[in-house]
């Protein structure tokens, strides 16, 4: 109560202070799960606690012996460099529209491009499962491919929209106008300058596609996805090697994220005047 | 803008349009009429009857987890948007440029990273014989039952939505024009009466928004009830994967749906038109 307002702005060092702890607390709440399953993943003892055992391996061997586990990895990875390909070609093509076209109903398209991940993945499953099986595609790797490109490309849309923002418009009409055709200026100027965004795009694709569980869950059927295999781990009881593959499962996702977070921030905003095409 | 239909400009619209038509928006509409088909013998057929609404309409079991599914989200959203506001106000008033914009990239990782595997690391936490017990242990405190509980299940649904919730706030409290804030204070105006009378108006439309996707998040989640909060109460995603997994109630699993998607559509249109109420733009 007894603040000494010094200078021009409100400042008060016990504030700030309790203000940076609080930042502090605030991340160490979103970071000790992920750091949790780390450090256990190493850790000997059955049930994961402190005082910590030794640092040990056996979960991850334990895991790495898994047929079931390698067999789940290659549907993730499959599923997800598919997904990611997919959804950031369909964003782009999206981002492009919205760009460049005003035409009647636009208000829809770009709903029916941005909504998607807002609907719960419990009803979506669901509707997709209903759906899927009744034309005869559910139970296999595509039925999970065709629904995580319907959450996934909302994401890629969005983030390239936001380059393509970026860019001056008269750049695509300079192009037109020193004789290049839609297509060259397509592959000449807008491709090479939304370039980060497209890798960022594919990049956060792949990991929303890998970390996503539920919907895949409804739809697989035998072919289940890494995350899916977590889900079935889970039903049973508490062993240290969800450890081991969360934290594979966190590293590789991690990845993924940071890298297009660098694409997307880093380049993206500095060679911005210049198109060096 | 010149001429929408040529082979060039549907070449880019047209996929996506194609691919959510097929598989977002015809699923979706497949539930629908679901919803009226009926079951017999273990098979489901094509029928046009209320039954399956009847049903559940009926049943005290699915309105009791309708009204735990509706409190424990309306309780998580106020209860991240209050947890979080402190987190966002400081990030960006408090920090310079360069630590605002590592905090934003740390914030971006977690929302992107399985939850499945997070809320599974809480149980490590949370057991009987878990890192918090032990640590209370050394006060002499506990140990307290503290997984299989609401307060579980709350921490579950803030390990989903802080995150986003945070970095929502933190887009609108950025754009606040720091020059109001200096009026306020030059008008006399004390450290939290400047937060009340003029930072959270400011910031309303971000706040509202934030909170909401918070209520969506964890209205429709059904791992932290599972995982964290053992099953109970049920909730109505619970009831879902329920329904859906054991049997072939899908017509009775499509109604709980329906009236999930139904409240959430009144929910997040009440609460546009509340972050927007008295806006002229």
């Amino acid at each position: 109560m007894s603040d000494k307002d010094t200078a021009s702005i409100n400042r008060n060092r016990a504030v700030d202070v309790a203000l940076l702890v609080y930042i502090v607390l605030g991340y160490a709440f979103v970071f000790a799960p992920i750091a949790a399953s780390f450090v256990f993943s190493f850790n000997s003892d059955r049930f994961p606690s402190i005082p910590l055992g030794h640092f040990s391996l056996e979960w991850y061997q334990a895991v790495a012996g898994d047929p079931l586990v390698w067999q789940g990895l290659r549907n993730t990875l499959f599923v997800g460099v598919t997904v990611g390909v997919i959804a950031t070609a369909l964003g782009f093509g999206a981002a492009y529209t919205d760009y460049r076209y005003r035409f009647f109903g636009k208000q829809v398209y770009l709903a029916l491009a941005l909504i998607p991940p807002t609907i719960p993945v419990v009803i979506l499953g669901l509707a997709m499962l209903a759906y899927l099986s009744r034309i005869s595609l559910s139970g296999n790797a595509l039925s999970v491919i065709i629904a995580h490109v319907v959450i996934c490309a909302p994401f890629a849309m969005a983030i390239i929209r936001l380059r393509l923002s970026q860019m001056d418009p008269d750049l695509e009409a300079a192009a037109w106008n020193l004789g290049a055709s839609e297509w060259a200026a397509m592959r000449h100027v807008i491709v090479p300058f939304a370039k980060p965004a497209i890798f960022g795009a594919l990049f956060i694709t792949m990991a929303v596609s890998f970390d996503e569980f539920a919907i895949a869950w409804f739809v697989s059927g035998l072919n289940e996805t890494l995350p899916v295999k977590v889900l079935g781990f889970l039903q049973g009881q508490v062993s240290p090697r969800i450890n081991a593959i969360g934290t594979f499962v966190f590293v590789t996702s991690m990845t993924l994220v940071i890298l297009a977070q660098i694409l997307l921030t880093g380049r993206g905003a500095k060679d911005r005047p210049a198109s060096d095409e | 803008m010149r001429r929408p239909l040529s082979l060039y400009g549907l070449t880019f619209s047209l996929p996506l349009l194609v691919w959510q038509v097929l598989f977002f928006v015809f699923p979706l509409v497949f539930l629908v009429a679901l919803s009226f088909w009926t079951v017999k013998n273990f098979r489901m057929q094509p029928d046009f009857d209320g039954v399956n609404w009847a049903t559940m309409y009926g049943r005290a079991v699915f309105w009791q987890a309708y009204g735990t599914t509706f409190a424990l989200a309306a309780a998580a959203s106020v209860l991240v948007s209050v947890l979080a506001f402190p987190c966002s106000y400081a990030i960006s008033f408090k920090l310079s440029d360069t630590a605002r914009s590592w905090a934003v990239f740390l914030m971006v990782i977690p929302f992107f990273t399985s939850y499945l595997v997070r809320v599974y690391s809480w149980q490590i936490f949370l057991s009987d014989a878990g890192i918090v017990n032990v640590m209370l242990g050394w006060v002499g405190l506990g140990p307290y039952t503290l997984l299989n509980t609401v307060g579980a299940t709350m921490i579950g649904y803030l390990t989903l939505t802080f995150p986003l919730v945070v970095l929502l706030q933190l887009f609108s409290l950025v754009f606040i024009d720091r020059t109001l804030i200096e009026a306020a204070h030059n008008l006399r105006c004390g450290r939290l009466r400047t937060v009340f009378a003029v930072i959270i108006p400011s910031a309303r439309v971000g706040l509202v928004i934030a909170a909401l996707f918070a209520f969506i998040l964890s209205f429709g989640d059904f791992v932290s009830p599972i995982y964290l909060g053992g099953g109970d109460p049920t909730t109505l995603s619970i009831l879902i994967t329920d329904t859906t997994k054991s049997g072939q109630q899908w017509p009775r699993a499509a109604v709980i749906a329906l009236t999930m998607i139904g409240t959430l559509l009144a929910v997040a249109f009440a609460a546009v038109r509340f972050a927007y109420k008295g806006r002229t733009k």
